[in-house]
C-alpha cells in the first residue's frame, strides 16, 4: 500500500482540545468496566486511531465522546458548541430500509427544517457534499444500490452534512476491499487535510491505523499512546491484544504479523 | 354494476361507514410505514388488544369508550416503548407481557360482567353496522391531525426510524418522537377499532407498507403508496363486507392480502434482483483481530 500523506505526525498544530477523557471509568449496567481509569486528548486538527481487541472499550470512547453513554467516575469535556458528526460502523445500518442516498444525507440537516420538502439550497448543499466525496452521481439510487466504498461515502457525506469540526467513525474499514479501503483512507487523509479532526476505531493494523499519525492502543485501559512507530510495538501490542505479536518493517512503516510463528514463516518465504 | 356501487349510500350509517373503513385503511396505511419500518409490526396487534382491556373497563363502568380505552391504550403504549428503549428486553416481548396482559384483564372483566359482553364483540371483530357520525367526525379528525404531524415532524421521524442512535446525537428527541408516534398509533387505533376489529387491526397496519415497499425505494414514496392502499382496502372491503355480509375487518385484511399477493406475484422476484447484495467481500486481516 501507497504511504499515506499522514505517515508522519510533523506539521499537525495543537491548538487546543476538542474533547478530554480524564481518568474514566465506564460500565453498562452493573457489569464489569469496560473502561478503567481511561484518559484521552483529542485536539483540533488530529487523525487518531484507536486499536485494540474486540471488547476492549473503542466504541465506547467513541459513545462517550458522543454522549450516547455516561462516565461512571473521571470526566468527559467537550469544547462547548462542539459540532460532532458520526459515522456508524456499516453492519449496524438497515440496507433495507427504503431511502435514497439524497434522503440519507439531508437527515443530519442542522438548518431546523422538519417538513418533507427540500429547500432548493439544500438540494445544492446535499449535491455539493455529495460531489466532493465522489459520488455526485448517485444522490437518486437506494443506499443498498451501490457498493461497499459508496455506501460509506454516503454516511460520511450525511456526518459531513452537518458541518462537524469532528468526526468519528467507527471500524471504517470493516468488511471493505483492499481498494476500498485504500480509497477510504485517502478521503479520510484529504478531510483531515482541510481541518477535520477525526477519531476512528479500528481492528486494522496494518490497512489502517499503521498509516494514521496519532494512535491509541485500548484494552479497557490505554496501554500506549503515540505514533505507530511508537506503539506498533511488540511490547506495547502484546499488553493491548494478550498475544505475542512480531513488528516487522516494510517501506518505512511497522508490519504486524500475528503471532511469532507468522513472523518466522515470512523470514522464510522472504 | 353502478347499482352495486351505490347500493349502501341508501343507508345513513353505511354512508358513515364506507367514510370511516375509507380513512381507517389510509390512516393505518400511513402509520404502519412507521410501524413496520421501527420493525415493531406486532405493535398493532399489540396496542389493539391492550385497548381491549380499557375497552372492557369502559363498558363495565360506563365511562366513554374514547376517552377511557384512550388513556388505556396510551399508557400502555408509552410502557411498551419504555421498556423497549431500554433494550434489555426486545420489542416483541415487551409489547406481549404489557399487552396481553391487558387484553387478559380485558377477557376477566367480561367473565365478570357478562352484560359487557355485547358491546364489546364488535369491537373485537368489527362491523359496519352501527358507524355513527361521532364516530365518522372522530376519523376525520384523527386522520387529518396525524397526516398534519407526520409532515410537520417528518424529518425527525424518518431520521429516528431508519438511525435513532446518529438522530440521538444530531439532536433529535428521539423520546419525544417516539411518544408522538405512539400517540398517533393510539388515537389511529382508537379511531379504527369499531370497523377493523381488535383481532385483524394489524394486519390493516402491517400489509399497506409491506405492498408499498415492494413498489418504491423512496421513503416518502411509500408513505403515499400505502396510505393509497391502505384506503383502497378500506374502500373495497367495506363494499364486500355490505354485499358478503362479512365482518369489515376481515374484508378490509383480505382485500389488502389479495394486494399483497399480486404485487408480491408481479414485482417480488424483479425487486429482489434489483437489491443485489452489497459488493462486500470478505478481506484477510493482517492485523491482530478477536
Amino acid at each position: 500500500m501507497k504511504a499515506s500523506p499522514h505517515a508522519s505526525t510533523a506539521g499537525i498544530e495543537s491548538i487546543g482540545p476538542l474533547v478530554r477523557l480524564d481518568r474514566v471509568t465506564c460500565r453498562y449496567a452493573r457489569g464489569r468496566p469496560v473502561l478503567e481509569d481511561v484518559s484521552l486528548t483529542i485536539r483540533r486538527g488530529t487523525f487518531t486511531g484507536i486499536v485494540g481487541p474486540s471488547g476492549s472499550g473503542k466504541t465506547t470512547v467513541l459513545r462517550l465522546v458522543l454522549g450516547l453513554v455516561s462516565a461512571e467516575s473521571g470526566s468527559v469535556i467537550r469544547r462547548p458548541g462542539l459540532r460532532v458528526g458520526y459515522v456508524p460502523q456499516v453492519e449496524t445500518i438497515n440496507w433495507n430500509f427504503p431511502v435514497t442516498v439524497f434522503e440519507t444525507v439531508l437527515m443530519s440537516a442542522r438548518n431546523g427544517h422538519r417538513s418533507p420538502w427540500s429547500t432548493s439550497q439544500e438540494k445544492q448543499a446535499v449535491a455539493d457534499v455529495l460531489e466532493r466525496l465522489g459520488i455526485g452521481d448517485l444522490a437518486r439510487r437506494h443506499i443498498r444500490q451501490l457498493s461497499g466504498g459508496q455506501q460509506q461515502r454516503v454516511f460520511i457525506a450525511r456526518a459531513l452534512f452537518s458541518e462537524p469540526e469532528l468526526l468519528l467513525m467507527d471500524e471504517p474499514t470493516s468488511g471493505v476491499d483492499i481498494r476500498t479501503r485504500h480509497e477510504m483512507l485517502h478521503l479520510l487523509s484529504d478531510l483531515n487535510d482541510s481541518g477535520l479532526s477525526i477519531l476512528v476505531t479500528t481492528h486494522d493494523l496494518n490497512g489502517l491505523a499503521a498509516h494514521l499519525p496519532h494512535l491509541v492502543c485500548l484494552n479497557k485501559r490505554v496501554m500506549g499512546v503515540g505514533a505507530p512507530r511508537e506503539v506498533l510495538t511488540p511490547e506495547v501490542l502484546e499488553r493491548t491484544y494478550g498475544a505475542p505479536m512480531e513488528v516487522l518493517e516494510h517501506a518505512g512503516m511497522p508490519l504486524v504479523i500475528e503471532g511469532r510463528h507468522g513472523a518466522d514463516t515470512i523470514r522464510q518465504t522472504s | 354494476m353502478w347499482q352495486t356501487l351505490a347500493e349502501p349510500f341508501q343507508y345513513g350509517f353505511l354512508r358513515h361507514a364506507i367514510v370511516v373503513c375509507t380513512v381507517a385503511g389510509a390512516l393505518c396505511g400511513l402509520l404502519g410505514v412507521f410501524v413496520t419500518l421501527r420493525g415493531m409490526s406486532y405493535i398493532g396487534h399489540g396496542l389493539s388488544h391492550a385497548i381491549f382491556g380499557g375497552a372492557a373497563v369502559c363498558a363495565a363502568v360506563g365511562l366513554n369508550f374514547f376517552v377511557g380505552a384512550g388513556v388505556w391504550g396510551l399508557a400502555s403504549g408509552l410502557a411498551v416503548g419504555r421498556v423497549t428503549r431500554r433494550r434489555v428486553i426486545a420489542a416483541d416481548a415487551a409489547i406481549g407481557v404489557i399487552t396481553t396482559a391487558s387484553f387478559a384483564f380485558g377477557i376477566a372483566l367480561l367473565g365478570l360482567y357478562t352484560r359487557v359482553k355485547q358491546s364489546i364483540e364488535a369491537t373485537v371483530f368489527g362491523s359496519v353496522l352501527g358507524v355513527s357520525t361521532t364516530d365518522m367526525w372522530v376519523i376525520i379528525i384523527v386522520a387529518i391531525a396525524t397526516a398534519t404531524l407526520i409532515i410537520a415532524f417528518y424529518r425527525p421521524l424518518l431520521f429516528t426510524t431508519f438511525d435513532p442512535e446518529v438522530a440521538d446525537v444530531s439532536g433529535v428527541n428521539i423520546a419525544r418522537i417516539d411518544a408522538l408516534l405512539m400517540l398517533l398509533l393510539t388515537f389511529a387505533i382508537l379511531a379504527s377499532m369499531k370497523v377493523l376489529g381488535v383481532t385483524l387491526i394489524a394486519a390493516a397496519l402491517v400489509i399497506p407498507p409491506v405492498v408499498a415497499r415492494l413498489l418504491t425505494n423512496s421513503f416518502k414514496r411509500m408513505l403515499v403508496l400505502s396510505t393509497s392502499i391502505g384506503a383502497f382496502s378500506g374502500l373495497v372491503g367495506m363494499y364486500l363486507s355490505y354485499h358478503l355480509d362479512i365482518s369489515s375487518g376481515a374484508t378490509i385484511v383480505l382485500v389488502n392480502f389479495a394486494l399483497f399477493a399480486t404485487t408480491y406475484a408481479f414485482t417480488g422476484a424483479r425487486r429482489l434482483a434489483r437489491t443485489p447484495d452489497r459488493d462486500r467481500t470478505p478481506i484477510p486481516r493482517n492485523g491482530s483481530e478477536s
